[in-house]
């Protein structure tokens, strides 16, 4: 996903944090500005949209019945995609998805699983026979760095949107009643990127600042404030000791913007 | 200031060699005034510089090295030449020719084809670049005789021995003339193919299991016996 | 398929297969075991047993991929059909491309990828045999076979994951306790460097029961890097008796 970074650019973003600045005016510890926007695809079960600066995630959520899984009978299953279409960066191609959409489906899904978010065990039909399966399909629509948080936010704000249809059994047939239901949640976690450059930390990393960074953290945080996933990426390490500050950080991050969304 | 091995230490990648007032030379790296080891290899140290004698490492191009390649290649204006190396090699079609290049009238493949072997010599390499390479000087050019063989390229020092006194050895043992490609391919022209067996025969010993001590005296020994042998056979 | 066993950690504190908990599985690794390849190595971590092999650093196919400053590294991690318990289909899993991808990442920081611009290293891990902690497993070979391959590097990778079993932070999960334990948090690290190159975690865990299992699974890297330097050294010292001879 990284493209060239003239020197001259990245040494003005490495000058600027020495000094505990950044290129967009923001502190290292601060979030870009963050909309949501909830219930706009209304073909879908749930669905969000995240503006996190000018990165854009729209997650749709589609609630279909299927089989359990054989080893997990009594709960729903859970699947979540990501897409990098190509509108969004010219960094994206067509195609199916590469190790980068995958690893970003994977790490949201399991800041969603780990934490316990959807009460699983209420989306059974028929034990292990029959489920209601929740897709969450990640579309990403701009890319300015920071797709982690962007989706991670967007995909519990869709699920917190979500509806699940009413349904009877008449002769062991599942018919779909009129009216909704809430998706039962149970936790709502949030996802904090941090990135390192020149041995410091900072959160929220945009698009330049991903291009100049070699390493990033993403942790997932619950409502108790425990950390849930966890994700180390890029080519580059962090020593034990930023590893326990990126944590401190991620909770406090965590725990503000759960205060602000009122979640 | 000290070191932390012994002379001749087998170390490991990421070992930490010396801190200090050193220099980090031959396959080690310094990060804050410290010198650790790059490879596996051989931990010594001479005028406060700290060098790893590499046991295991591929070829490296370097400008001066003799080399043995083979052609993979007739191209456009040149060709491309596989010499164990990281990168694919170039000579120039005038480098052979010693004339400027005609394409409508000459015809590449008449003068080296696929699979050719050539000795040659690295004339330009750098990181944006692949090898060039070129044979207009004595001894360099195509292979039409002798036999090939090839060895780890951390072991053709050995094949040397010290002041050349190994090659020596096996050239007069055998009356073979021997080219040492630095890139670890061997070329072995004698007389009779069995004389270029016999010396290949004595490379690859020293190749592979000279663990025990007298290298030098085990493949003097070597030789004598095998040349016995081969009077007896012919006198049966 | 799976039983869940009674009780994790018994009331002497030992694991269901007699480990205290901050104990290793046995570990043994051996280097250079494939002819074809420019390096390999060979680990059994517990029931885990692995081949990886590095090629290279060679020419980049396709060659639009290569860089005009460092080495590319490339990845490839793939389980076996018949490494668990049901087949897996040799088709690579989502799970498999994201591990290839953190597998990476943890090798390239030990990587002197600028030395070699214009060519790629590829590295290809066969999990022959699952049983918990494979991608850890996975990264302890690998960086031996590059080494193996004599591909300059700041440092060797060990890895090693921590987890929680029950109420205790437990070292090197085996898959049972992998799969009924409470969080798994896999960590590669730089060992003479102090540098953390892979990290991930799933599972609850409070910001001080994080902290212990990190500490924890470091301490358990360190003892694997001890056996990874002397499987490599066991593998040259032969060579090096040769080189003595010389003197």
């Amino acid at each position: 996903m990284s493209s060239l970074i003239t020197r001259v650019r990245l040494k003005q973003i490495e000058n600027l944090i020495e000094k505990g600045k950044r290129l967009d005016g923001r502190g290292l510890g601060d979030y870009r500005e963050i909309k949501i926007e909830q219930g706009i695809i209304e073909k879908a079960e749930g669905s969000a949209r995240v503006l996190l600066g000018k990165t854009e995630v729209l997650v749709g959520v589609k609630i279909e019945t299927g089989e359990p899984f054989p080893d997990t009978p009594n709960e729903g299953v859970l699947t979540v995609n990501a897409e990098l279409v190509p509108l969004a960066s010219p960094s994206f191609e067509a195609g199916p998805p590469d190790e980068n959409s995958i690893e970003l489906a994977r790490v949201v899904d399991r800041g969603i699983r780990e934490s316990k978010a959807i009460d699983a065990e209420k989306l059974v039909i028929e034990p292990g026979k029959k489920v209601f399966v929740v897709f969450v399909d990640i579309y990403v629509l701009n890319h300015d760095g920071n797709l982690i948080d962007a989706a991670a936010l967007a995909a519990v704000a869709a699920l917190r949107n979500t509806k699940m249809p009413n349904y009877e059994i008449e002769n062991g047939e599942v018919k779909i009643k009129q009216g909704y239901t809430q998706l039962p949640m149970r936790a709502y976690p949030i996802t904090v990127t941090l990135g390192k450059i020149n041995g410091k930390l900072i959160v929220d990393p945009w698009l330049e600042e991903e291009e100049a960074i070699d390493s990033r953290i993403s942790l997932a945080i619950n409502d108790e404030g425990n950390i849930c996933a966890i994700q180390k990426g890029g080519v580059g390490y962090f020593t034990p000791q930023q590893i326990l500050e990126a944590a401190r950080i991620a909770k406090e991050k965590a725990t503000a913007l759960r205060k602000k969304l009122d979640w | 200031m000290p070191t932390f091995f012994e002379k001749k230490q087998i170390v490991t990648p990421g070992e930490l060699l010396a801190e200090g007032d050193y220099i980090a030379g031959e396959n080690t790296y310094e990060e804050n005034k410290k010198i650790y080891a790059a490879r596996i290899g051989l931990a010594n140290c001479e005028n406060k510089k700290v060098n790893v004698v590499a046991l295991r490492a591929f070829y490296y191009p370097k400008v001066g090295d003799i080399v043995i390649g083979t052609v993979l290649e007739v191209g456009f204006n040149g060709w491309t030449v596989d010499v164990k190396a990281p990168y694919t090699a170039l000579l120039r079609a005038s480098d052979v020719l010693s004339r400027p290049f005609k394409p409508q009238n000459d015809d590449l493949s008449h003068f080296l084809n696929t699979g050719d072997l050539i000795v040659a010599k690295i004339a330009s390499f750098d990181r944006a670049h692949d090898p060039q390479l070129t044979v207009s000087e004595p001894g360099l050019g195509k292979i039409t005789r002798g036999q090939i063989m090839k060895v780890t390229p951390t072991k053709i020092p050995r094949v040397i021995g010290r002041k050349g006194s190994m090659i020596s050895l096996i050239k007069q043992e055998t009356g073979c003339q021997i080219i040492l490609g630095i890139n670890g391919v061997i070329l072995v022209t004698g007389k009779k193919p069995e004389d270029e067996e016999l010396a290949m025969m004595a490379i690859q010993k020293i190749e592979e299991e000279s663990h025990t001590s007298g290298l030098t005296d085990r493949i003097t020994q070597f030789l004598k016996e095998e040349k016995a042998k081969r009077e007896e056979n012919k006198n049966e | 398929m799976s039983e869940k066993p009674e009780k994790l950690i018994d009331k002497k504190g030992l694991r269901l297969d007699g480990r205290k908990p901050d104990e290793l599985r046995p570990i043994k690794i051996e280097v250079g075991v494939l002819s074809n390849a420019d390096g390999s190595a060979y680990i059994e971590h517990g029931k885990n047993k692995i081949l990886a092999a590095a090629f290279g650093p060679r020419e980049m196919h396709p060659k639009h991929l290569t860089l005009p400053d460092r080495m590319v590294l490339r990845c490839r991690y793939h389980m076996a059909p018949f490494s668990v318990q049901e087949r897996k289909s040799p088709a690579p899993s989502r799970r498999e491309i994201e591990l290839s991808k953190v597998i990476r990442e943890a090798l390239e920081p030990a990587v002197f990828v600028e030395y070699y611009p214009r060519t790629g290293v590829d590295i290809f891990i066969e999990v022959l045999q699952a049983d918990g902690g494979t991608r850890c497993a996975s990264i302890t070979a690998a960086a031996l076979a590059l080494a193996d391959a004599g591909i300059p590097m700041r440092d060797l990778v060990a890895a090693c994951a921590a987890g929680k079993v029950g109420d205790t932070v437990v070292l090197d999960l085996m898959d049972t306790e992998d799969k009924v334990g409470s969080a798994d948090v896999p960590v590669a690290i730089m060992p003479n460097l102090n540098a953390v190159t892979l990290l991930q975690m799933d599972g609850i865990l409070t910001f001080e029961e994080f902290e212990r299992a990190v500490d924890l699974a470091i301490e358990g890297c360190k003892k694997i890097y001890a056996v990874q330097k002397e499987a490599l050294k066991a593998r040259y010292m032969a060579v090096k008796q040769e080189e003595e001879v010389e003197e």
